[in-house]
């Protein structure tokens, strides 16, 4: 850490951000005022299941939402104390790849398969830094040494088809981090990967996150990848966030009955199981369409703990502790 | 009718390629399946997990006779379903079923869900028109469904109520076996462990004995009994579901194990684990010796060199390695 006000001023600022998108069913509220913080050099995870904004959350902190049918609506994204929603497109393009990397879920779809690897990663180099085709050559050769690529130049010729899943992340990588970007979003960077690779990978982001201070947003709906991962948490539910806070906190405490749902409800591996085979905790039903969200909790339908307040009003986040918050009225009635 | 319900599955191979090319050569031989023996007893979850190319989905397309058998067999109580040919293993379907990763593609959408459940009945023939309506609708009622949703398209449904319809057209037949090919990893979790739980729930009501094929080790050590470990077309670690987890012997499976982030994990740990480097070899130029060597920590020179033979200790754990 370089100095004591970076730990203080956050990185990444993201404010009440409101992203609407039309749809023949009507207008869908995507995120609904989302705030989140990231601190320099730090890992952010985000967690929840499908159509939750996980993903949406990263599109707009890149400037990447569909538009038509999607809008930022209000809210603000504030990058090194600069606001990005002000932007245009042009000037997007700087920040994107420059100063925030990403990579995504499927390495095979999201590399070019008609360029070679080393070309891929030497074009961001090329375009941000105005490098020589030489020295953005060299630095593709460094990047992919410093994934831990075998015969880093050798496999700078080769094309997306030639490597394997693993070593395709690898690349996306190299490729996100080419430019030494502050901030990296990773949206489900393992998903489509095997166990012990998914191993390597998380590896290699802490590995690269303490080397280069760079800061990570790892969005995910494996709780496990968070524990052993993140910093802080994010928990999302229908466009909202529903609970927040270091990961310590909300995985031993989970305050919020949904976040208390996606750790049980999931069989977690063991050293030493039981012999009586328990039943799953389920999640009723599931999560609701955007397009007709009530008043009350968008929980509301599948809590068990939900009563008459949850239908008719919106919790908002609460402070449980120092460094955890949580959006329910059950929380706030047992504070009160 | 007999009682011996059991899946026997005995040195099971399944090769493709090899054959001829155009002009000149042979075309290389995948080793996708390469002897893999065990057994399901009646009414017994077998669990297979192993990464991407270690030969699970082809062992379970196999079962299925789904894929071609290149050498053993298979036999489900006293009917060798390996040596079935063409109407005799049509009919014996009946009695072994699959359920598909990918709940999406695997219903056809120009079909009503009810007509999708109701299409094994009617190619079978299995009881008559009026009777074959009232065994929809009480298959939508045993995997949760309700029976008026019977008229809508797949593509009406979510992705878990896609699974449950898949499960309903697996159980239309009243099979003995059902081969679940990862059912629950398209899923988002909250809905997996509704489908798990429902799957658990039938094989109590019905006594259906399943081969549950998954990558999620979580998942295997919830719902099977006993787990086979695969890497590269063979077994290198079975045992019943306490011991495997409790003390794995192959470096493999212990990697495996560790590679698995859980909740109960905290950020410190992970230096400390046991890592594999780089990814399995081809299936097609396969090593002569042990298979994992190439990534194993342990691997010394006579693993470079033997075949550690899959072997069985007193309690029926089996493991393929020298220092087992």
């Amino acid at each position: 850490m370089s100095s004591a006000i970076a730990n203080d001023v956050p990185l990444l600022s993201v404010k009440d951000l409101v992203v609407d998108f039309k749809t023949r069913a009507g207008n869908a509220r995507v995120l609904d005022h989302v705030s989140l913080d990231i601190k320099a050099g730090k890992i952010l995870g985000i967690v929840g299941e499908s159509g939750c904004g996980k993903s949406m959350t990263a599109l707009s902190i890149m400037g990447l939402v569909p538009n038509p049918p999607g809008k930022i609506t209000s809210g603000s994204i504030s990058l090194n104390g600069r606001e990005l929603t002000d932007l245009s497109e042009e000037q997007l393009c700087d920040v994107r790849g420059s100063e925030i990397g990403m990579i995504f879920q499927e390495p095979m779809t999201s590399l070019n398969p008609v360029f070679t690897v080393g070309e891929q990663i030497a074009e961001s180099v090329r375009l941000h830094e105005k490098a020589s085709k030489q020295a953005a050559m060299a630095r593709a050769v460094d990047m992919l040494k410093a994934v831990d690529i075998p015969e880093p130049e050798i496999r700078a010729r080769a094309y997306p088809h030639q490597l394997s899943g693993g070593m395709r992340q690898r690349v996306m990588i190299a490729m996100a981090l080419a430019c030494r970007p502050t901030l990296l979003i990773a949206d489900e960077p393992t998903t489509a990967l095997d166990a012990t690779v998914q191993a390597q990978i998380f590896d290699l982001l802490q590995d690269l996150q303490r080397d280069t201070g760079t800061a990570i947003v790892l969005i995910t709906h494996d709780m496990g990848a968070i524990a052993e991962l993140a910093d802080d948490v994010a928990v999302m539910y229908a466009g909202r966030i529903i609970e927040t806070g270091s990961v310590s906190n909300v995985l031993s405490q989970p305050q919020h009955p949904y976040t208390q749902g996606l750790i049980t409800c999931v069989p977690h591996l063991v050293p030493d199981p039981p012999i009586e085979r328990e039943v799953l905790r389920e999640i009723p039903g599931m999560v609701p369409a955007l397009t007709n969200l009530g008043a009350g909790c968008a929980f509301e339908p599948r809590c068990e703990k939900a009563f008459a307040r949850c239908k008719a009003e919106k919790p908002a986040l609460l402070q449980i502790s120092e460094s955890q918050f949580g959006a329910c009225w059950v929380l706030e009635e047992e504070s009160a | 009718m007999s009682a011996n319900k059991d899946l026997v599955v005995k040195d099971l191979k399944v090769h493709f390629g090899g054959g001829k090319k155009l002009l000149s050569g042979r075309k290389p031989t995948v080793h996708a399946v390469d002897g893999v023996s065990f057994t399901i007893p009646a009414g017994k979850t077998f669990g297979v997990v192993g990464e991407s190319g270690s030969g699970k989905t082809t062992t379970a397309l196999a079962i299925m006779r789904l894929v071609d058998i290149t050498d053993g067999s298979v036999t489900l109580g006293d009917t060798q379903i390996s040596a079935l040919k063409k109407d005799e293993l049509r009919a014996a379907r009946s009695r072994f079923q699959i359920i598909f990763q990918d709940p999406f593609s695997s219903l056809d959408p120009r079909k009503r869900a009810g007509e999708i459940v109701r299409q094994p009945l009617d190619l079978m023939s299995i009881g008559t028109p009026s009777e074959r309506a009232a065994a929809v609708s009480e298959l939508f009622e045993q995997v949760g469904l309700r029976p008026e949703q019977q008229h809508l398209f797949p593509h009406q449904f979510s992705g878990g109520q896609r699974q449950r319809i898949g499960l309903a057209r697996a159980l239309s037949t009243r099979p003995d076996l059902i081969v679940c090919d990862e059912p629950v990893s398209a899923l988002d979790v909250a809905i997996q462990a509704q489908i798990l739980n429902l799957m658990s729930t039938l094989q109590k009501e019905l006594g259906l004995t399943y081969l549950f094929i998954s990558h999620d080790l979580g998942v295997v050590q919830h719902i099977c009994d006993e787990i086979a470990v695969m890497y590269l077309g063979q077994i290198v670690e079975q045992a019943d579901r306490v011991t495997l987890f409790k003390n794995p012997k192959h470096p493999y499976t212990k990697a495996l194990l560790e590679a698995v982030p859980t909740v109960h994990g905290n950020k410190r740990d992970r230096s400390q684990r046991t890592r594999l480097h780089g990814d399995p070899p081809s299936p097609i130029n396969l090593p002569k010796a042990c298979r994992f060597a190439s990534r194993c920590p342990r691997a010394e020179s006579r693993c470079h060199n033997d075949i550690p033979p899959l072997e069985e200790n007193d309690a029926g754990h089996k493991v393929a390695c020298f220092f087992a």
